[in-house]
């Protein structure tokens, strides 16, 4: 237990490296927070980690990064080269043929890899998986010379077809694999052994777009840490809210591109269940965005694909989540027709809200908060800043929103904050009502710097249960690289016909794809408790395109006959639409493989207010706060003084060194014995 | 009357634009047909009581429909005049496209929202379904002279009385397709969407009260049409014409003629399209209400602030008579009706790119190329591939035009290759971008598409094409030039043959092992391509975008990977088939 009895989670953020320290032993729980060093990130994490204390006597680290997501906006990958079936060159820049925007016919689109960066060589398979003509080899070889010589960094291999049989792929994979010369090389059947030629290109050439960069980022850190005698596991958060080994982050390192987000939502989903609410909506409200997940029954909602960018398609299980144009910079703005919308433009961070002093004159949702007594203008989050310019917010609400609307510049704000909440309510709805979950069964968790101000809206206007805000919502994230579990995904292409099916055959191939995904997670090094293996299968009617995921809750897998998947299959579509489509026959068309290894559970008291917190302590005074159409007089408090078991009243206000929780009048926050608030109707 | 904050409108546009968002997801997750579950060729609203105008559209829906389904539900409403009320739990069903619809394919629900005993609104549902019977499979028929030779013609008639489903009606449908059950699986999407918009709507009602959501459905209608002044008022008054054409009808081997006069009179646009070429022969006439829908879908295309609802219509007048094949009525085939709306909304592109050189777009590729290919299997099953395919978009002042686009009218996607090849007897052997296929210009034209694809089954396959710009190509702006025209071939004993109508054919045997090729134009240029910079030129160079195939001539040895495919009995190079319009 000694040597592997601490853990820390590291989130780089764009602006700040947040860290959050565990020690087993003595059950000691601490965060710490560095500013980011944009482009060598390498520098902040290793300095965050020595603020903990020396690196030697660390047990684990576990990192959730952006470096991958970054690379991908921002268009900041390796030169790459595709040998791809003749005929199929262009397929990544034909995409699916679609458009950027609905209305309007303006936009381009530049593919990662250019077109003489895309060679083709003799081969082909064919849909039901033969080979129609055998690769030539020597073609593959002459191939990656000329990309090599064009200045190729990593190379991916994709054949038609080879979801249903990848012997070509391979072929040509070990052939290119002698002579290249690094390891930044794959085929797309190792990757993605699914049909949708553009979905599979796509992902696989990201792959190795972000091969390099995060190898080298991954080289950066591994050697900062060895410098300083670290001497336990270094692990990676994937897209899917589970950890894999770095080895496995070099080779598939496309699977990191929501590591970030992913754990934020992870340790919502950690952090509600052990209070006793498993079913719960995370609302992280950024400088330019609001992001949504759904978490049922303490489960994140998987999606099997994400768009980056135009064009940018990722297909790797993900968490599920939904983002909108709604932050604290979003610009709120009146139009000709006298119309008041909010965002999707928004300030950023640079030059941010009016009241910043950075040179914008837009007002922000931020600025409405600050005119309204709901952000402390003295106390600004992040410690960047000194003050805030309240007057000048207030006279850019005035000037641009309440002038033209015929509204004082309080009321203007308040207005700009009902638009924006009904945008957020708008996002929780289609996670929710749309996904047919009831609200009124779920929790807002709110978290990162913004959420919390505007928890009694959502509350109010989706008609959520309650809230539960976070003892340490700025740090979420990290919180959640120590919580998240080991987790594999594997898919593969079977398309089968349900009539007939051959139990027996189906059980062995979902005994093989759960050989291998568990054996992923127990070669990865992570203390886990257990392995589970997970499940489903992708089925629609035949002559539906699209398919809906049918878990199997199969304790073995000789327990799949075809009855026991009609009948989850029923039960699964029965629950998206309204109508099932009884004669038609159904078809098998993906399996889908999960292995996750349980990590010791965290014991979320770690968090817990110490014995010194006291309510008189905590209560700082009163300031005036703008809700409902009028100021009223309201309490404001030190939240992290508050004890366990304290409840405070509405119209207040609770700070916090990382963000605001907002308490509308009407609405009490109590102290559970996590530190949790939890924010219900009075 | 209830007056409306402004914050509530605000809010509630949002929440409305949800609903019907919502409604298409619902379709598009569960259709049978790709060409709704892909392509999303379907789209959903809330209309009004009385006039059917269009309240609220889902913002991803086809857009042409977007114009059209306030014509359809008008039709259901004067069809309820007629014949008496419209009751709770009715649902009609029609595909009438003299009635606003736009070709058979296309099949309307329309279903009243009752409050209180009476209609607060209609909803409406349409999606593409694959076959309804006609001489073509799919019903792209290049040689219809008559509607009753594309299929079966259903007028608004109850789908459900009071709740209850008319099996006898699913029974007339069912007997008149080729692929009952893909047609079944797509009626119960278009419900499926349908009773969640019912719920959703009366949810929202019931939460906002009647009163509130009219005035908001009002003041939606109004901001539109302010919006829409005010696009208009920025433009310099003044009478701006332009034409452009179609190959022919299919039937009578003659170039048709679009003719607009585009009047700017202060905040108010006339088009008058009175002086095109008369009803025509073949399928590509149009009726009045997909004329004025497509002008819509232009329009919106140009002025993208404004929003999707009827409310942007009302500062325009339209002349579109009968006497052209713009303003047709039964039966007068209109199933090829996407080629003539695309060179409708071209044309529009074209006057206000003169009224506003500044916003001006180049051409887009202008065609769907509706493809079938169709045999039969070794047991005796009848298959049928039938797909769109995509082609350039236009230079534009910001950018080169997008390689490989959808068409204005559609959002559509194209199925994957591996997707096709596994659901029919056919292998691609070019999935390709098309060099030398873009206008050029400043910014060049999005580049065309090769789709070449080998017939696999044992029994070979029957195909046919309705397609257009075989003949006049997408033309530049702003002194580009115009780009490739449309190209379809196909193998036979005597080597490759061509169409005689260009890009409409029918009947085309082709037995296993051999191929067709499809060669799609891309868009027009934009602005003097004397001004385009050397480095965008050396781009283009280096990844074979132009002058690929002349270099292919002169050296057949280099760089000829994305050609392994291409036979060697195809015709001799690929001669410029630009055709100057200027």
């Amino acid at each position: 237990m000694s040597k592997f009895s601490t853990i820390v989670g590291v989130d780089v953020g764009g602006t700040f490296t947040d860290l959050a320290f565990f020690d087993e032993a003595t059950r000691q729980f601490s965060t710490a927070k560095v500013p980011s060093n944009r482009g060598d990130e390498a520098v902040g994490f290793i300095e965050g980690l020595k603020s903990l204390g020396p690196l030697a006597s660390l047990g684990s680290i576990v990192h959730g990064t952006t470096v991958g997501t970054n690379a991908l906006l921002e268009r900041k990958g390796a030169r790459i080269g595709i040998i791809t079936t003749p005929g199929f060159r262009d397929a990544l820049e034909m995409r699916r043929r679609d458009r950027p925007n609905t209305w309007g016919l303006w936009g381009d689109f530049t593919p990662i890899a250019t077109r003489e960066f895309r060679l083709e060589v003799p081969e082909r398979t064919l849909a039901d998986g033969t080979i129609r003509q055998a690769v030539d080899v020597d073609a593959v070889r002459s191939a990656c010379l000329e990309l090599l010589a064009k200045g190729a960094e990593a190379l991916a291999i994709v054949f038609i077809n080879s979801y249903a049989n990848p012997a070509n792929e391979r072929a040509a994979y070990d052939a290119a694999k002698a002579i290249w010369p690094n390891p930044h090389i794959a085929h797309s059947a190792q990757i993605l052994p699914e049909f949708r030629e553009f979905e599979r290109t796509s992902t696989v050439a990201l792959n190795a777009y972000l091969q390099p960069v995060v190898a080298s980022y991954l080289g950066k850190l591994e050697q900062g840490l060895k410098a300083e005698a670290f001497p336990g596991a270094f692990h990676i958060v994937q897209s899917n809210g589970g950890i894999m080994s770095t080895a496995l982050a070099r080779k598939f390192p496309v699977r990191t591109a929501l590591s970030g987000p992913a754990a934020g939502v992870i340790a919502a989903a950690a952090i509600a269940k052990a209070a006793g609410y498993p079913d719960i909506i995370t609302a992280d409200l950024g400088g330019t965005s609001f992001d949504v997940s759904v978490v049922a029954n303490g489960e994140a909602a998987l999606a099997a694909q994400t768009t980056i960018d135009f064009g940018l398609v990722v297909r790797t299980p993900m968490i599920e989540i939904t983002t909108i144009g709604a932050g604290g910079g979003s610009i709120a703005h009146v139009d000709a027709s006298g119309f008041l919308a909010v965002g999707p433009e928004s300030a950023g961070s640079r030059p941010g809200p009016v009241a910043y002093a950075q040179g914008s004159m837009r007002p922000t949702l931020t600025d409405a908060n600050i005119v309204l007594g709901r952000i402390n203008a003295d106390k600004p989050i992040g410690g960047k800043l000194k003050r805030l310019d309240v007057e000048a917010a207030r006279q850019a609400i005035l000037d641009q929103i309440g002038q033209p609307l015929g509204l004082s510049a309080e009321a203007a704000a308040e207005a700009i904050i009902r638009v924006a909440n009904a945008k957020m309510a708008g996002a929780i709805r289609l996670v929710s009502v749309e996904r047919g979950y009831d609200p009124a069964k779920f929790t807002a968790v709110p978290f990162g710097g913004g959420g919390a101000l505007h928890v009694g809206a959502l509350l109010a206007e989706v008609g959520l249960k309650s809230a539960l805000v976070p003892r340490y919502p700025g740090i979420t994230s990290a919180l959640g690289c120590i919580i998240a579990d080991a987790r594999h995904d594997q898919v593969s292409t079977l398309n089968l016909m349900l009539d007939g099916l051959d139990g027996a055959a189906l059980s062995s191939r979902m005994a093989v794809a759960g050989r291998e995904a568990h054996a992923v997670v127990e070669g990865s090094g992570l203390t886990v408790e257990r392995i589970d293996v997970l499940y489903q299968l992708d089925m629609h009617y035949q002559g539906q395109t699209h398919t809906v995921a049918v878990p199997l809750a199969v304790q073995s897998v000789g327990d799949v006959s075809e009855r026991s998947v009609r009948a989850a299959f029923e039960l699964a579509y029965a629950k998206a639409f309204s109508r099932l489509l009884p004669g038609i026959p159904v078809r098998i068309v993906n399996l889908r493989t999960a292995a996750v290894g349980r990590r010791p559970a965290f014991d979320m008291a770690a968090l817990a207010p110490g014995s010194s917190a006291n309510i008189g302590k905590a209560f700082v005074g009163r300031r005036n706060v703008w809700f409902d159409g009028g100021w009223h007089d309201a309490g404001i408090w030190d939240r992290l003084a508050l004890p366990v078991g304290a409840v405070v009243k509405g119209p207040a206000i609770l700070e916090q060194g990382d963000a605001t929780t907002v308490l509308d009048p009407g609405l009490a926050a109590g102290v559970d014995r996590f530190g949790n608030l939890i924010v219900e109707r009075i | 009357m209830t007056t409306l904050d402004p914050v509530t409108f605000s809010i509630l546009t949002g929440r409305l634009e949800q609903i019907a968002d919502e409604m298409d997801a619902t379709l598009y997750r569960s259709a049978f047909n790709p060409i709704i579950a892909e392509a999303r060729d379907a789209c959903h609203g809330l209309y009004h009581a009385e006039t059917g105008a269009t309240l609220v559209q889902g913002a991803k829906g086809l857009p042409i429909f977007v114009g059209a389904m306030a014509f359809a539900v008008k039709a259901v409403i004067d069809k309820v005049a007629e014949h008496g009320g419209a009751e709770e739990g009715d649902t009609f069903i029609f595909n009438d496209p003299y009635a606003g619809g736009t070709h058979l394919n296309d099949f309307r629900l329309v279903r009243p929202l009752m409050r209180q005993g009476k209609i607060f609104a209609w909803l409406a549902s349409v999606g593409h379904w694959l076959d309804i019977g006609g001489n073509v499979p799919g019903g792209y028929n290049p040689q219809a002279t008559e509607s009753f030779q594309e299929g079966v013609l259903i007028p608004p008639v109850k789908l459900f009385r009071k709740g209850v489903l008319q099996q006898d009606i699913v029974d007339i449908l069912q007997a008149n397709t080729r692929v009952p059950r893909s047609n079944w699986g797509d009626l119960n999407g278009q419900l499926n969407a349908l009773d969640l918009g019912e719920r959703r709507f009366h949810a929202l009602i019931d939460d906002y009260g009647d009163a509130v959501v009219t005035a908001a459905l009002d003041a939606a209608s109004k901001r539109a049409e302010a919006l829409m002044r005010q696009e208009i008022t920025a433009l310099p008054d003044g009478v701006y014409s332009f034409e452009d054409y179609l190959d022919n009808d299919g039937i009578v081997d003659e170039r048709l003629t679009i003719s607009l006069d585009l009047t700017i009179a202060g905040d108010a646009m006339t088009l008058d399209f009175s002086r095109s070429s008369p009803p025509c022969k073949g399928p590509v006439n149009i009726a009045r209400s997909t004329a004025v829908a497509c002008c819509y879908v232009a329009l919106k295309h140009m002025f993208t602030g404004v929003p999707a609802n009827a409310g942007v219509l009302n500062p325009i007048t339209f002349n579109i008579p009968g006497t052209t094949f713009l303003g047709v009525t039964a039966p007068r085939p209109v199933a090829g009706y996407t080629e003539t709306i695309l060179r409708m909304i071209g044309v529009i592109f074209g006057a206000l790119a003169k009224a506003d050189p500044a916003r001006a777009t180049a051409a887009p590729f202008g065609t769907i190329n509706a493809l079938s290919i169709a045999g039969h299997r070794a047991n005796g099953e009848r298959w049928v591939m039938f797909s769109f395919f995509g082609g350039g978009l236009g230079g534009n002042p910001q950018s080169d035009g997008l390689n490989h686009a959808n068409n204005p009218i559609s959002t559509a996607t194209i199925p994957p290759a591996e997707v096709i090849e596994a659901s029919y007897p056919v292998m691609f052997t070019q999935w390709a971008l098309r060099p030398d296929s873009a206008g050029a210009g400043e910014h060049r034209g999005g580049l065309g598409a090769i789709y070449e694809i080998e017939v696999l089954s044992p029994g070979g396959a029957d195909v046919s094409l309705l397609g257009e710009r075989g003949r006049f190509a997408p033309f530049g702006v702003n002194g580009g030039t115009s780009a490739a025209l449309n190209r379809f071939r196909w193998q036979s004993e005597e080597g490759w043959q061509e169409p005689p109508m260009a890009s409409k054919i029918t009947g085309v045997k082709l037995k296993q092992g051999q191929c067709l090729r499809l060669e799609t134009p891309g868009g027009g240029g934009w602005g003097d391509p004397a001004e385009r910079t050397p480095d965008a030129i050396s781009r283009d160079e280096a990844q074979g975008f132009v002058a690929m195939a002349s270099a292919a001539e002169r050296d057949d040895s280099k760089g000829m990977q994305t050609r392994l495919s291409t036979s060697t009995d195809h015709p001799a190079g690929f001669p410029s088939l630009r055709s100057g319009r200027e």
